[in-house]
């Protein structure tokens, strides 16, 4: 039983103040993703819950114990560091075995850790060798071997797959999420890719500027972002952003209204709930490019929701899977997500669908999800 | 076609100009290397070859002469009975100073800037940049300027006129450089590997024995080697705060080259040199290319 609480947590270096109230909690055997742009304390506050650097004020309970003033070695942790940081003149036997050692564990059940460890991760023809003598992703699972023998109650990640290249990144991504799924112990895991973030936790904590922006899970945190800044972050490419007037649809719903360029306007019925929205009101319209797409009456008819407009296409870029388009509206350019089989082709002007169920409005002061 | 040819005429010419030219000016470099080289090591020659010398020989041939004689008496006589400070067993007991006082000062001198140099760049502290700073000041002091103060403290600590002394001096004066070479050496060690070593539950010292020590030994051999040969071949303290029996032998040879009782013993004089110089020599023939390694390493990967 191992859950995570941090409350009201604060760091400060000198006058910077890096964190600024965090609060989180983990249940036990949920897998966290902590994911932000660098600098945003990410990384600081993992350090935190490790040991490694003190609080400055607030609360961090690790299965229901207090540990601010816990040292790092009797927290109950293991972590795996972006630079793996394995012990460069010590075997790979030797590695996984050092804190067994440092804690007085017997031999035998040292070797029975190791084994265990090594036939889990496949590394039983590394134990002999040297960090130096390894390949990236070798030294990755030695470094996840680490911290597996501990049997902790609590993982840290700290960026673990940056230093891979992008195919032994999703490999390894694959391997670590198998691995959660086996062992089912609370993980922290600190990211700023957040498609990592995406595929892998449980619930995810976006941070920005330190303070956590939405705490909540990954369809969540993407269907419904809380503010701008979420919504920016999560999804490649990112959401379209729309500065729109709030006006009344003739069928006396809501509806929003954006320049199109040559004096024509685009008036959108908004699909949904939004008695809060007045006429004459501004809001940031968000779209993500997966709900724009070409119109089809088809589709139109079985799905609620979707408002249609021309815009002319300016780039398309093929990129196998999908095909992405870059659109004019009006003084803007827009990012569709596109079939190859039916996208549009450069310099065509192309009916679209929109998603209406799917949008999002932002207040344009708050930068908050209406 | 002929055209074709008498191009490549003209190039076999010109190719074979140019490897003349490269010929000629590697002979004229080479020959300037050895000239140079030999300039250098006239004095160790004519040195090297006046230890095999006779003294009526060398007072003959005067002092820059090919050996017509070859005698190892000049060795002995430095080594064992040669008069010194009133007392005539050579240089003997001045070279067993010397040693006794080197290795002692080196290795303990080695392993505080190795300690120092861990907590300065692992585990720092409020102020630790400035302790630094301070310690830093200790390279650039000359050694005279502590010659009252050492002499007050080894006084009041009974330690004058004994090999202990010049230890006690020794291991002060040298903190700084020691300091200075681990420390810059430790900070390029990443600070990751101290964190995870935390979280495995090493502490302060297993973390230096396990981690950082099996890391250190290109920059320990530099500062083995660089205190090694500081220490032997200082004179100053050794002049001063000893006398007699108790000097070391830089201090001997000294009173060696002064002794103005009978006719200049030019044999004798260069085989004390010699014995003199050979512990530094053979460290740095020994550890000479480690420590230009050391000295250039970079970051650990």
């Amino acid at each position: 039983m191992a859950t995570l609480t941090i409350r009201d947590v604060r760091k400060s270096f000198g006058a910077t103040e890096v964190l600024k109230g965090i609060d989180l909690e983990a249940e036990d055997g949920e897998f966290i993703a902590l994911v932000g742009p660098s600098g945003c304390g990410k990384s600081t506050l993992l350090a935190m819950i490790a040991g490694l650097e003190t609080v400055t004020s607030g609360e961090i309970h690790i299965g229901g114990r207090m540990v601010n003033s816990v040292a790092p070695k009797d927290r109950d942790i293991a972590m795996v560091f972006q630079s793996y940081a394995l012990y460069p003149t010590m075997t790979v036997r030797e590695n996984i075995t050092f804190g067994m050692e440092s804690r007085g564990v017997p031999k035998p059940e040292q070797d029975a850790a190791v084994e265990r460890v090594a036939a889990f991760l496949q590394i039983e023809p590394l134990l002999k060798r040297k960090p130096g003598q390894l390949s990236g992703g070798q030294r990755q699972r030695v470094a996840m071997g680490r911290a597996l023998v501990r049997d902790p109650s609590l993982f840290l990640f700290d960026e673990p797959l940056s230093n891979l290249d992008a195919k032994l990144r999703v490999d390894m991504r694959t391997e670590i999420k198998k691995m959660h799924h086996q062992v089912c112990k609370t993980t922290i895991y600190v990211t700023h890719d957040q498609v990592e973030a995406m595929t892998l936790a449980s619930r995810i904590a976006v941070m920005h500027k330190g303070e956590v922006q939405q705490f909540d899970q990954p369809k969540n945190v993407y269907a419904r972002p809380a503010n701008l800044f979420v919504a920016g972050f999560m999804g490649s490419p990112s959401m379209n952003f729309i500065s729109a007037d709030v006006v009344a649809a003739p069928d006396g719903r809501s509806a929003i209204r954006f320049p199109m360029g040559e004096g024509a306007d685009a008036v959108l019925a908004l699909h949904g709930d939004y008695a809060g929205l007045k006429p004459g009101g501004k809001v940031v319209f968000g779209v993500r490019p997966e709900h724009i797409f070409r119109d089809d009456p088809d589709l139109s008819a079985r799905k609620p929701g979707i408002a249609t407009l021309d815009a002319p296409v300016e780039v398309v870029e093929p990129t196998g899977a999908e095909t992405i388009a870059i659109l004019r509206f009006g003084a803007q350019e827009i990012v569709g997500r596109f079939d190859p089989d039916t996208a549009p082709g450069m310099g065509e002007t192309v009916t679209l669908g929109i998603d209406m169920a799917h949008a999002c409005l932002f207040d344009p002061t708050t930068e908050r999800l209406i | 076609m002929a055209e074709a040819i008498s191009d490549n005429a003209k190039w076999d010419a010109e190719a074979s100009r140019a490897r003349t030219r490269h010929l000629l000016s590697r002979v004229i470099i080479y020959g300037l290397l050895l000239v140079f080289a030999a300039i250098y090591l006239l004095p160790l020659a004519v040195v090297v070859m006046n230890s095999f010398r006779s003294l009526p020989e060398i007072a003959e041939h005067g002092l820059i002469a090919f050996p017509r004689s070859f005698e190892f008496d000049a060795w002995s006589d430095a080594w064992n009975s040669f008069c010194l400070n009133g007392a005539c067993e050579g240089m003997k007991r001045n070279f067993f100073n010397s040693l006794w006082m080197t290795i002692p000062a080196t290795i303990i001198s080695t392993m505080l800037g190795a300690i120092n140099g861990y907590v300065l760049s692992k585990w720092r502290f409020r102020g630790s940049e400035v302790l630094f700073t301070c310690m830093l000041l200790g390279v650039f002091m000359p050694g005279q300027v502590a010659l009252m103060p050492w002499a007050t403290i080894l006084g009041a600590a009974g330690l004058s006129n004994s090999t202990a002394g010049l230890v006690l001096v020794h291991v002060i004066q040298g903190i700084s450089f020691t300091t200075l070479f681990c420390r810059n050496y430790f900070v390029a060690i990443p600070d990751d590997l101290i964190k995870a070593a935390r979280i495995d539950g090493a502490g302060f010292w297993r973390i230096f024995w396990k981690i950082i020590l099996p890391l250190s030994p290109p920059i320990l051999i530099v500062t083995v080697i660089w205190q090694f040969t500081g220490i032997w071949n200082e004179f100053l303290f050794g002049v001063v705060f000893t006398s007699g029996r108790e000097q070391p032998i830089t201090a001997a040879l000294f009173a060696l080259a002064g002794n103005q009782t009978n006719v200049r013993e030019y044999d004798v004089m260069s085989a004390g040199v010699l014995i003199a110089a050979l512990p530094p020599l053979l460290i740095y023939f020994f550890g000479g290319k480690y420590f230009v390694r050391g000295l250039t390493a970079g970051a650990i990967k």
